[in-house]
């Protein structure tokens, strides 16, 4: 397996850290007093019913939103993430449902979008290409015929793959899957958990956002769940079962206690 | 079988749910290893319904087929008319590669025939020696400088306040049309301004289009251009073979630099041949060197810095450019900057060829033109796809019919018609073959 790094601070400070964090538009509240912690190594899954708040609190870690109240901590500092470039440069990627790939462009480039390397005032596509391929192969997505084919020629397996490469390329420390297996078939699907329980093994935080159970409690090592805005429950993912998890994503509460930390007021 | 290697297991899970659709898509250069692989590769994605630039040389050797039977005395491959044909097409070539920077955009530009006429007014207007008598170079910049702004204008417009580019160029053809007569109405010129006469700027402007270049020099300059190019496509693809990147093999790289010394060996033989019925008329037209120095200029700018990869990637998926942190709309009023100046150069072009500006230029139907020959060369009208070499052979196609059916005596009725059916074919081309790629690919998320 891949050499894992092992994660220093695991153990005793997450790496992100969310205390009491609140969201409005208007008269909706759509974040309420959420606490969330996502430590580095694991796989954090996170659940909930549509409109429960995990696309805002989502775009509020990756800087797309600013919440109104309420404090991120990012290794133990706390920090205000005003936008996508300074999520970035915090080493937090973001893999969108949508992938964001340009079909038209061929992996390397898609990977490098925005991050072009330079030489002599043109691209240079040796270099782009050689970081590419290895951080391909480190992930082991070895199904793709060339690196040089466009986006367009790519399966949705092998497209998510790209685009959780072209995440975990710039040393992220934090990789935010938004529900990325959502549009795949059975094989796909295997191949992209595999690719997320690898992240894990470098000791990358990742934090997965699903509605498939069976995702969850194949990659998950913690669990949280929202419901109407607030994070009801989180913890180690041995303590639910797929009954619980229903429970908390359709009541926000469970009838048998699964002795998490829950956050219920 | 004992003896037989197992293929390595990550392979075999190969996702892709059809392959032969896949493999269509795959260019052929990325996975052939020799020069018959790449053969059938090629003909796999010609299939598959990626023709590439297949469908434009066989509309150019149908153009030369059909006017070459049907001319008499073979009149249309004659020397003299292959170069008229050349001259006659630079215009539409270069407007092309204009409208090509709007179309890989995804978006479109109609101003560009009077925006590019207007600029090209301004520099001959300039160059009057009677008049203000400008230095040709201060009036050529002063001309473009004009058609940059315009498309600056135009491009803010349409990314700043959201304004779709079709109307805004709409507004700005008709503006650039009010602009262009109110530019010729300049000067004791009755509206006609002129390139005869005997001031320097004033030949230096005609010598565009009808200077030539000494033979002896025109076989130097072609064998300087093929040996750097040659070179270059040779070095690059070896280092890339050598250093274990994704390079076509060796045999192809030599078969494309032996069809480019034979192209530039054929076009210099026609240009050296004496073209005149009285006196001599021989040597490379200076236009070619300045359609191949734009041509070049702009597949660098496309193929090879962050600029163009920006361009494609917003033609592409605007809302992933978005995410990439690129400035979208930057990137795009520059586009639009760029596709003006480009649209003056072929309409300074145009005043060369025409030897000065009149108000029966045909700014309206240019823009036609450079859209058919974009789209008929290979450049898509949905964005993200297309080259510069695309208004190039797009050009020509539009060049040699209207020069064949010229030659024909048919009338601009019957060349309108033509026209217009060619560019239908290459919209429906162009559409099928999308349609093709995507109805026999993969999952699509």
């Amino acid at each position: 397996m891949t050499a894992a790094v092992a994660p220093t601070q695991a153990t005793t400070e997450p790496l992100l850290k969310i205390r009491e964090l609140d969201k409005h538009f208007g008269p909706v509240q759509a974040l309420y007093h959420v606490d969330l912690d996502i430590p580095s190594g694991q796989v954090t899954a996170l659940c909930g019913d549509n409109g429960a708040g995990k696309s805002v609190l989502t775009k509020c870690i990756a800087g797309i939103y600013q919440p109104d109240h309420g404090q991120i901590y990012w290794d133990g500092h706390p920090v205000h993430i005003r936008g996508a470039r300074d999520s970035a440069r915090l080493g937090i990627e973001t893999v969108y449902q949508d992938l964001a790939l340009a079909d038209n462009l061929d992996i390397v480039q898609n990977m490098f979008l925005g991050r072009e390397r330079i030489g002599f005032g043109l691209l240079d596509e040796d270099s782009m290409e050689r970081a590419a391929a290895e951080t391909l192969a480190s992930l082991r997505v070895t199904t793709v015929r060339s690196i040089r084919q466009p986006v367009a020629s790519l399966s949705g397996g092998q497209r998510q793959s790209v685009a959780v490469a072209k995440a975990v390329m710039w040393n992220s420390k934090l990789v935010i899957m938004d529900e990325p297996t959502a549009a795949l078939g059975v094989i796909q699907t295997r191949q992209v958990l595999d690719l997320i329980k690898r992240l894990r093994d470098r000791g990358l935080a990742v934090m997965v956002i699903s509605h498939n159970l069976n995702d969850v409690f194949e990659v998950a090592d913690r669990i949280a769940v929202m419901y109407l805005g607030r994070l009801v429950v989180q913890d180690k993912a041995s303590t639910f079962d797929r009954q619980s998890a229903v429970e908390y994503m359709t009541t926000g509460a469970a009838s048998r206690s699964v002795g998490g930390s829950s956050v219920k007021d | 079988m004992a003896g037989k290697e197992a293929a390595p297991p990550e392979q075999t899970a190969d996702l892709t749910a059809a392959p032969e659709a896949a493999k269509a898509e795959v260019p052929p250069e990325l996975v052939a290893h020799s020069l018959g692989e790449y053969a059938r590769a090629w003909i796999a994605r010609v299939r598959g319904g990626e023709s590439g630039v297949l469908p434009v040389i066989i509309a150019m050797a149908a153009i030369v087929l059909v006017f070459t039977v049907w001319s008499p005395n073979l009149i249309f491959l004659s020397p003299v008319n292959l170069v008229n044909l050349f001259q006659q097409s630079a215009v539409v070539m270069v407007l092309a590669m204009a409208e090509g920077f709007a179309l890989i955009l995804g978006e479109i530009d109609l101003s560009v025939g009077f925006v590019g006429a207007c600029g090209a007014a301004i520099t001959v207007q300039l160059v009057q020696p009677l008049t203000t008598n400008w230095p040709w170079w201060a009036a050529i910049i002063a001309g473009l400088l004009f058609c940059v702004v315009f498309g600056a204008i135009q491009g803010t417009l349409i990314t700043r306040l959201r304004l779709p580019s079709f109307i805004v160029t709409l507004g700005g053809y008709l503006i650039a049309n009010g602009l262009f007569l109110e530019i010729l109405g300049f000067g004791p010129f009755s509206g006609f301004p002129n390139l005869a006469g005997f001031s320097n700027n004033l030949h230096v402007v005609y010598n565009l289009m009808w200077g030539t270049i000494d033979p002896t020099i025109s076989w130097i300059g072609a064998g300087v251009v093929v040996a750097g190019l040659g070179g270059w496509m040779w070095w690059s693809d070896h280092r890339r073979r050598t250093s274990g990147l994704v390079a076509p093999p060796a045999s192809l790289t030599w078969l494309k630099i032996g069809l480019i010394a034979l192209v530039a060996v054929v076009v210099v033989s026609i240009c050296n041949t004496n073209r005149a019925a009285l006196g001599v008329l021989e040597g490379v037209p200076w236009v070619i060197p300045i359609v191949l120095a734009l041509l070049t200029a702009w597949t660098i700018l496309l193929q090879r810095t962050k600029y163009g990869r920006y361009v494609y990637a917003i033609g592409g998926n605007p809302e992933a450019a978005r995410r990439a942190g690129i400035n979208l709309a930057l990137v795009r009023t520059i586009g639009f900057s760029l596709c003006s100046l480009t649209a003056g150069i072929a309409m300074l072009l145009y005043a060369s060829l025409l030897g000065g500006m009149s108000n029966n230029v045909q700014g309206g139907q240019y823009v036609l033109y450079a859209v058919a020959a974009a789209v008929i060369g290979g450049t898509s009208l949905m964005g993200g796809r297309g080259k510069a070499l695309h208004g190039v052979l797009g050009g020509l196609v539009i060049g040699g019919i209207n020069n064949g059916m010229y030659l024909q005596g048919l009338s601009f009725v019957a060349q309108y018609i033509v026209t217009g059916f060619v560019l239908l074919a290459a919209v429906t081309i162009d559409s099928l073959s999308r349609r093709g790629a995507a109805s026999g690919s993969v999952t699509r998320v």
